[in-house]
């Protein structure tokens, strides 16, 4: 596996395949009673959080504890020092100095666990960076989609919203394009870039004009201080035009099902009804972050190369 | 003060034959002031440098340095910037006013410029701020710096764009009465504002917030309009855009008195530096596509770009060491310029290397009003550089005169070294190194 | 992508290995089995409480094996799974992630007597990740092995309850037992790990 886990372009449709297919096999794990696993003992891995996110903060806290990896928390908050940047480098040698594996880094300026990759030998695993990407929250949509409709092939996916500012948009887009799905973004002219077709997508404003074709209608957050930019009305526009509701939801086919990478604002990209109905696969999203976080833990400290690829027949696996 | 006879070389100077290739001669300097250029100067009791091979030129003048003095004097002072300009082949430069506290009185330039003197290893000339605390809304002390000692002949906001249309146009009325220039820097702040790179495919990719090239581009057209309607000398700073090039070419070819600047990274770079998002290639106006930095070549190479200028930026370790969005923008740039032109424009055929010594020296000479720098003329004060234009080198920032090393092209292996610089006749850059305290 | 190494599923291929000689035959392997089947029922005295577990990957199959050959003569259909030991392997460190397979035991583990089913008792290793493996999911009465082969060469204090052939090996050498299920053949072989 990788050393560094930053962006989606990284993986090969091989690599996520791999990750994939591990969560699916740690998944059973977490479903028994004794939940821990002894794989990582010695091993630590700091979450390192300049902003505040504490669903993922505690799926990664939890899966490298599942783990039996001793795990510390470092969160900036918005107040500190060090969420105006300064002393990020001294934080980094501080962590390696303190010889941790794995570094979880969320972080609110785009590229940051770039950076941070090239300032320390431990493992960096980006978990949202700016408007840049959050790979894993793709790794486990793709692990969700993957449960639910079993291959990638021919998937249509819409994905809905603020394309320019989403890092779930992009790790998404890219995960998704590298298995061979079908995307198209969807969206207010003005969060929707007409260059993002570079991505190997359609891109349109027409959200009812997608909704028949689409297998997937995977919805993005509206975040609130976009409104106050000037990118679309209001709230109430924006629903009216690219919110999903069950009028909207009734001319998705039968078969196809919402996503959303949480947290919601019920009543503008999608209504209560919608989030909560059978089509939904919101919940999944969340249980499977777990075992797909495990997984990647799993391949990327899981050991280290010795001598190049060991042979080791004389143990039997 | 010695006598020197520079022997051997290939004297270049665009400012007597700009369509030339120069022309081997010998040059001999007395008393602070070129005193011959001929085939062959035999004389005794002089110091003799050998400039077989080499380039002699008039010394470059840089129009865009920050110097950092007053107010940061641990990212660089007049003297180390200085040295810096001496090691780059320059004999002149133009400092911003962009300073804590900001150029924009008498007793500021009037400091800055004795403190360039005291350095004696360039001309320093400082710019003054168009508007107080380069605010925007006051007037600065334009006349009482342009009567000073320091003689202030460029005003500029630099680092910000004049945001009030009509404090521009009251601006150029007022600096037309001096003779002066109003030098932009093309931003509309409404649109880059939280911009950290170019805008276009790559910023999507990266997921940064990009500067469009409008932002430039529209206060370039609206300060051309207003020097059309005020008839005041305007100058556009570090233009980076295809879209602003062609605004200049076209304010030329109407014949408005409008001049143009590009530096190195413009030229050599693009946006693909970001890649991962290294802060030392965030710089303002930002890298730009492949197809602006053509545009900029093309604009040096047929003249509508007059001057290459470094828009050197000094900046601590500490500042660059830190996220892309919060590390300042900016690269030193006095110390590679030269090569990078070598580098860039002249080894691929661009421009002619008498060209490329024209935006570097002689062109910026004339957009300060500048009579002894930009020529080798008997006569005159010695400003001249010697460069080797074929010695190739690896950019190392530790070897800078310059304290600080924010540079992109660390590593990079680049051709045409300087070997001496002369500042009215003393010797201030001796095989490659700056002689601090050559001064008088 | 500095040191990239992309795990494989199904674990890491084996070095190159040449073949010194075929110890056991399919013939062999059958009797062997077959031999175990009817110890394990003697031992037990009767098949009351019994669950066959083999370990991945080759484990696997011989459970089975030895489950269908004890419903043959005892008629009683016993309960068999796989165990995936990986996650609980000393290794892990050393050798770097390897691929997982699923883990699936038939039946509630407390207080049954679990038969674990491997090909080659080697080190031991493998053994003492499986009793972790067994006791997280459960606590069985007790926990029995069984191996088609036992090599030596032991670096833990682990014996088999049950063992098809006893073949003593220098620690150069490499031991593989092919199955039908995955190999197309049932087959214990001999070599020399030509990599190592």
């Amino acid at each position: 596996m990788h050393k560094h886990l930053l962006s989606m372009d990284q993986l090969s449709a091989e690599d996520i395949t791999t990750i994939l297919d591990t969560a699916g096999s740690l998944r059973q794990v977490t479903s028994r009673p004794i939940k821990k696993l002894p794989t990582l003992r010695g091993r630590t891995v700091c979450n390192l959080f300049y902003e505040a996110s504490t669903r993922t903060r505690i799926s990664f806290e939890l899966a490298a504890k599942r783990l039996s990896a001793d795990v510390i928390n470092f969160s900036a908050d918005s107040k500190s020092s060090v969420a105006k940047g300064e002393g990020f480098k001294d934080t980094a040698w501080t962590l390696e100095a303190m010889g941790v594996d794995a570094i979880v880094v969320r972080h609110g300026s785009s590229g940051a666990p770039h950076q941070l990759s090239k300032w320390v030998q431990a493992s960096v695993i980006n978990a949202g960076d700016g408007s840049h990407e959050h790979p894993t929250q793709a790794l486990l949509d793709l692990y969700s989609i993957r449960e639910h409709f079993k291959d990638f092939e021919n998937l249509k996916v819409a994905i809905v919203g603020d394309i320019i500012s989403s890092r779930v948009a992009r790790s998404n887009v890219k995960g998704l394009v590298t298995m061979g799905a079908r995307v198209t973004l969807v969206g207010p002219p003005t969060l929707v870039p007409p260059e993002a077709a570079a991505w190997g997508v359609e891109v349109t404003t027409d959200l009812d004009a997608v909704l028949p074709e689409v297998d997937i209608c995977y919805l993005l957050r509206v975040q609130k201080e976009r409104q106050s930019e000037q990118l679309f009305p209001t709230d109430r526009e924006y629903a009216a035009l690219w919110g999903l509701d069950a009028k909207r939801l009734a001319k998705m086919h039968p078969e196809s099902v919402v996503m959303h990478p949480g947290p919601m604002n019920r009543g503008v990209e999608i209504s209560a009804e919608v989030s909560e109905s059978p089509r939904s696969l919101i919940l999944d999203q969340v249980a499977n972050g777990l075992a797909v976080r495990m997984s990647l833990l799993y391949l990327m400290l899981g050991g280290r190369e010795v001598e190049g690829s060991v042979a080791d027949a004389e143990v039997p696996a | 003060m010695s006598t020197y006879l520079i022997t051997g070389g290939t004297v270049v100077d665009p400012s007597t034959d700009p369509d030339g290739g120069g022309r081997r001669a010998d040059v001999l300097i007395e008393n602070g002031e070129v005193l011959a250029i001929d085939t062959s100067i035999a004389k005794d009791d002089v110091e003799a440098i050998d400039a077989t091979g080499l380039v002699v030129a008039p010394g470059l003048v840089d129009l865009h340095t920050h110097v950092r003095e007053p107010g940061r004097e641990d990212e660089e002072t007049i003297l180390t910037a200085s040295a810096a300009a001496a090691a780059g082949g320059y004999t002149a430069i133009c400092t911003m006013p962009n300073t804590d506290p900001v150029a924009d009185s008498a007793a500021i330039v009037e400091k800055v410029w004795a403190l360039g003197r005291e350095a004696g290893l360039v001309e320093v000339l400082p710019a003054g701020a168009l508007s107080k605390d380069l605010a925007g809304e006051k007037m600065a002390d334009i006349g009482e710096m342009a009567m000073s000692a320091a003689r202030v002949r460029l005003f500029t906001d630099d680092g910000r764009g004049v945001q009030d249309a009509l404090f521009a146009r009251r601006a150029m009325e007022y600096l037309r009465g001096f003779g002066a220039v109003y030098a932009e820097h093309c931003e509309i702040e409404a649109l880059a504002r939280g911009g950290h790179m170019h805008e276009g495919a790559r910023s999507l990719a990266l997921g940064l917030r990009g500067i469009p090239a409008a932002a430039e581009e529209l206060m370039a057209a609206r300060d051309i309009a207003l020097a059309r309607l005020t008839g005041c000398r305007l100058h556009l700073l570090h233009i980076s855009t295809a879209g602003t090039v062609e605004l200049v070419r076209r304010a030329k070819a109407e014949g408005l008195p409008v001049t143009a600047e590009a530096t190195p990274h413009h030229f050599t770079l693009t946006d693909a530096a970001l890649e991962d998002y290294d802060p030392m290639a965030k710089v303002n106006p930002p890298l730009r596509e492949e197809s602006d930095r053509a545009a900029v070549v093309a604009g040096l190479a047929d003249g509508t770009i007059d001057a290459i200028a470094t828009d050197h930026a000094p900046h601590s370790r500490e500042e660059k060491d830190q996220e892309l969005s919060y590390a300042p923008p900016g690269l030193v740039g006095l110390e590679t310029a030269l090569a990078l032109t070598i580098s860039e424009l002249v080894e691929p055929g661009h421009l002619s290397l008498t060209q490329a010594l024209e935006r570097l020296s002689t062109a910026p000479a004339r957009v300060l009003g500048l009579e002894d720098h930009g020529r080798i003329q008997p006569g005159r004060p010695a400003n001249i550089v010697v460069f080797d234009p074929g010695a190739a080198w690896t950019i190392d920032a530790t070897r800078f005169n310059s304290m600080s090393r924010n540079t992109p092209f660390e590593g990079r292996t680049v051709t045409g070294r300087v070997a001496h610089t002369f500042f009215n006749g003393r010797h201030t850059v001796v095989d490659g190194v700056v002689r601090v305290g050559a001064a008088v | 992508m500095p040191e990239a190494s992309a795990a494989t599923p199904g674990g890491r291929a084996a070095g190159a290995f040449a073949v010194k000689s075929r110890v056991m035959e399919p013939e062999d392997v059958r009797r062997a089995l077959s031999r175990i089947a009817h110890e394990i029922v003697e031992k037990n005295r009767g098949t009351d409480d019994l669950v066959l577990v083999g370990i991945r990957t080759r484990g696997a199959p011989l459970a089975d094996r030895i489950a269908s050959a004890i419903a043959s003569f005892e008629g009683a259909d016993l309960p068999s799974g796989a165990l995936d030991v990986t996650l609980y392997r000393d290794d892990v460190a050393l050798k770097g992630p390897r691929g997982l397979e699923a883990t699936t035991v038939p039946a509630d583990l407390d207080g049954r007597v679990v038969v674990l089913v491997d090909d080659v008792l080697y080190t031991g290793r493998t053994i003492r990740a499986a009793f972790d493996a067994l006791l997280d999911l459960g606590r069985p009465r007790a926990i029995r092995l069984a191996v088609l082969v036992d090599r030596g060469h032991r670096e833990l204090p682990i014996r088999a309850d049950f063992v098809g052939k006893n073949l003593p090996t220098s620690s150069h050498e490499v031991v593989k037992v092919h199955v039908e299920e995955i190999d197309g053949e049932d087959a214990v072989l001999i070599g020399e790990s030509a990599g190592a």
